[in-house]
């Protein structure tokens, strides 16, 4: 027990890399769901632990050396407030994920290869976790490929359902390994200037031996920062899919199978986010990424134009799981918002907003993957009266939608709240205004949804549905009543937060 | 091209002097050139090159899909393994040390021979599944596994 309490940083990433070949292995006739469920369990207690330990621990720092080697030399996983909270968030969506999964998948591919499916699951769990857990920026970019690659896969077995996720895998690979590639070359600049690919390393190097140097007459390998940075943040921009680097985003989501969007929708791209933020905020610094390159001003605009565009986009869909897609897009932009102010109040809406994001749209996904199971799609003229058939189901979307939308009583409104408190502080009234405006666009395309759920006339030929099976109604209830919690008592989700921002920047509560 | 006597004796004669190169390549890993990747590539096409010059059922017969799946996996629970085994001896994951932890030193060229096997089984399997997945024919009314020859 000792031994495993000491060892946790490494077994979050291992234990689930293990079990995912282990299921690649013995996982036929439904022992793969057991096998990655246990997994997922394991994980988010080991994911639990580590918050507590970061929390209660004085330096607010947890560090594991890999093979013993110290740090600049070795790869070393650092767990500190922010990402203890990300490791929360990617392992609590996961678990629940993956008990909604069983039934779901099941119907949605050939059952003699399930085990394949729960294998790479397991291995985008790894490579989520692994990003968000280490401490070198290397490691980082080969996790992400772990990540990724597995992503790619789970998003094109949705190819029974419709033919048309084999290409949007295609164009999820393409734009994804561009952006890794980006991301490396990156990395490769930054390490022809510091010699190390440690991040606390690098960040030291560049604060001590090259940033000083800028003031005078010979400065240091000026231009090879500024590429190397502007390299990692295009391409974190496309994993994260920041408006417009969004493109492969829709369709992923849209035809990748219903537990893989709710998988994806609430994690990859909150580890993404997570990377952003930790080289903005680590490893560069903010003096140099946001008062010497202004990149606020770039992430402020693309943010921007993301709530807009997205939630506009969001508007004009029918088919609901595109719906979701774009809306994301627009909530990924009210994340980027948080952290492109750069002060307390907006970094904690970011981080609290991964969170609850994560939640709302997590559930909602889940929902409609509920009624994707029980009617073979998701179009909006399908769900029409469906209030009535599903109740239990469409409520759970119902509250994710007002999650979305920012009504006061959900997560949605305190991630709101923070957000709009830091751009007043900051005196950026016109994000403010933009937060709102976003707000009110996502008010029509939830009404739109809920009007035809609730008001709407069956069609009178159709056959009767049932609520979902007890495996996949539970999860989704329980996301969605965790979104409505963290409205009303956001005490835990906030210190978290909060106790990142204040780590983040470096100031003391 | 299995008709052709000196592609198929060209092929059987090579595969021993492929198959021993990779052994002695993976044995060299932590002192020299080489290690588990190339070994691995080097396994594999040895198998390829039979494949090609006997038609891939032919190969498949040799080395069954189950084989290359399992392989691939048990390749890198070895790596893992070893992490592992690091840890349950009190150790950090990858510590060699845990391996004779009377000399810590001289324990390290071991964790890198094991990890090293591991590494090479990997590469050799995924090689082959590669393979195995361009000639298994996808084509609309090909069977799978209908090709005889892929040049």
């Amino acid at each position: 027990m000792e031994r495993i309490h000491q060892n946790l940083p490494a077994l979050i990433v291992v234990l689930p890399l293990c079990m995912g070949l282990i299921t690649s292995i013995i996982g036929r006739r439904g022992l793969g769901w057991w096998l990655a469920m246990g997994t997922a369990s394991a994980v988010l207690a080991m994911a639990v632990q580590l918050l507590v330990n970061v929390l209660e621990s004085g330096t607010l720092t947890v560090t594991y050396q890999m093979g013993s080697w110290p740090a600049p030399f070795g790869i070393v996983y650092v767990v500190d407030p922010l990402n203890a909270g990300v490791l929360t968030i990617v392992a609590l969506i996961g678990a629940i994920v993956t008990l909604y999964a069983r039934k779901s998948i099941a119907s949605e591919m050939d059952p003699r290869r399930l085990h394949f499916f729960y294998a790479l699951w397991l291995f985008c769990m790894t490579g989520l976790l692994g990003i968000t857990i280490t401490g070198d920026a290397f490691n980082l970019y080969v996790l992400l490929e772990i990540s990724s690659l597995s992503t790619y896969t789970l998003v094109a077995l949705g190819r029974q359902r419709n033919r048309r996720a084999l290409t949007a895998a295609i164009n999820y690979l393409v734009l994804g390994s561009i952006g890794a590639t980006f991301y490396l070359l990156g990395i490769a600049y930054l390490y022809m200037v510091t010699g190390s690919l440690n991040i606390a390393d690098i960040q030291h190097i560049l604060a001590t031996k090259v940033f000083p140097t800028w003031g005078t007459d010979a400065p240091m390998y000026r231009t090879t920062v500024y590429v190397g940075f502007a390299l990692m943040a295009v391409g974190l921009s496309l994993k994260l899919a920041l408006f417009p680097l969004h493109g492969w985003l829709p369709n992923a989501y849209t035809y990748a199978p219903s537990s893989v969007s709710a998988l994806l929708a609430s994690t990859a791209t909150k580890v993404g986010a997570y990377a952003f933020i930790r080289v903005i905020f680590t490893l560069v610094g903010t003096g140099f990424a946001y008062r010497m390159l202004h990149t606020d001003v770039v992430l402020m605009v693309s943010a921007g134009a993301a709530i807009l565009v997205g939630s506009w986009m969001a508007f004009r869909q029918t088919s609901l799981k595109k719906l979701l897609a774009y809306s994301s897009i627009g909530q990924i932009g009210y994340i980027t918002l948080g952290f492109a102010l750069g002060n307390v109040n907006g970094l904690t809406a970011s981080i609290i907003h991964l969170f609850n994001h994560a939640l709302t749209k997590g559930g909602m996904f889940m929902a409609l993957g509920v009624v994707a199971y029980r009617l073979g799609n998701t179009r909006l003229q399908d769900v029409q009266g469906l209030g009535r058939k599903l109740p239990f189901t469409m409520a759970a979307f119902t509250a994710g939608g007002l999650g979305l939308i920012g009504v006061p009583l959900t997560a949605g409104f305190v991630s709101k709240w923070y957000l709009v408190t830091a751009c007043i502080e900051a005196g950026r009234y016109e994000m403010a205004a933009i937060v709102l405006v976003g707000s009110l666009i996502a008010l029509l395309y939830v009404w739109k949804v809920v009007e035809a759920i609730y008001f709407g006339k069956r069609p009178e030929n159709v056959p009767g549905v049932k609520e979902a099976p007890l495996t996949m109604l539970v999860p989704t209830l329980l996301l969605a009543g965790a979104s409505i919690y963290f409205g009303i008592d956001a005490s835990t989700s906030a210190r978290v937060a909060t106790a990142a921002a204040h780590f983040l920047l470096g100031v003391t509560p | 091209m299995k008709d052709n006597v000196l592609m198929r004796v060209a092929a059987r004669w090579n595969m021993p002097f492929l198959l021993v190169f990779a052994l002695y390549t993976q044995t060299h890993g932590e002192l020299g050139p080489g290690g588990g990747f190339q070994s691995g590539v080097m396994i594999a096409a040895a198998f390829i090159v039979y494949g090609m010059v006997f038609g891939a059922d032919e190969m498949r017969r040799v080395v069954p899909r189950w084989v290359t799946d399992f392989a691939a996996a048990a390749g890198v629970l070895i790596y893992a393994g070893a992490g592992v085994y690091c840890m349950a001896m009190g150790y950090t994951f990858l510590d060699y040390a845990a391996l004779v932890p009377s000399n810590p030193g001289g324990a390290e060229p071991w964790g890198m021979v094991i990890v090293e096997y591991g590494v090479g089984i990997t590469v050799a399997a995924v090689m082959l599944t590669v393979f195995n997945e361009i000639t298994e024919g996808t084509l609309p009314g090909q069977e799978p596994g209908g090709t005889k020859e892929v040049l």
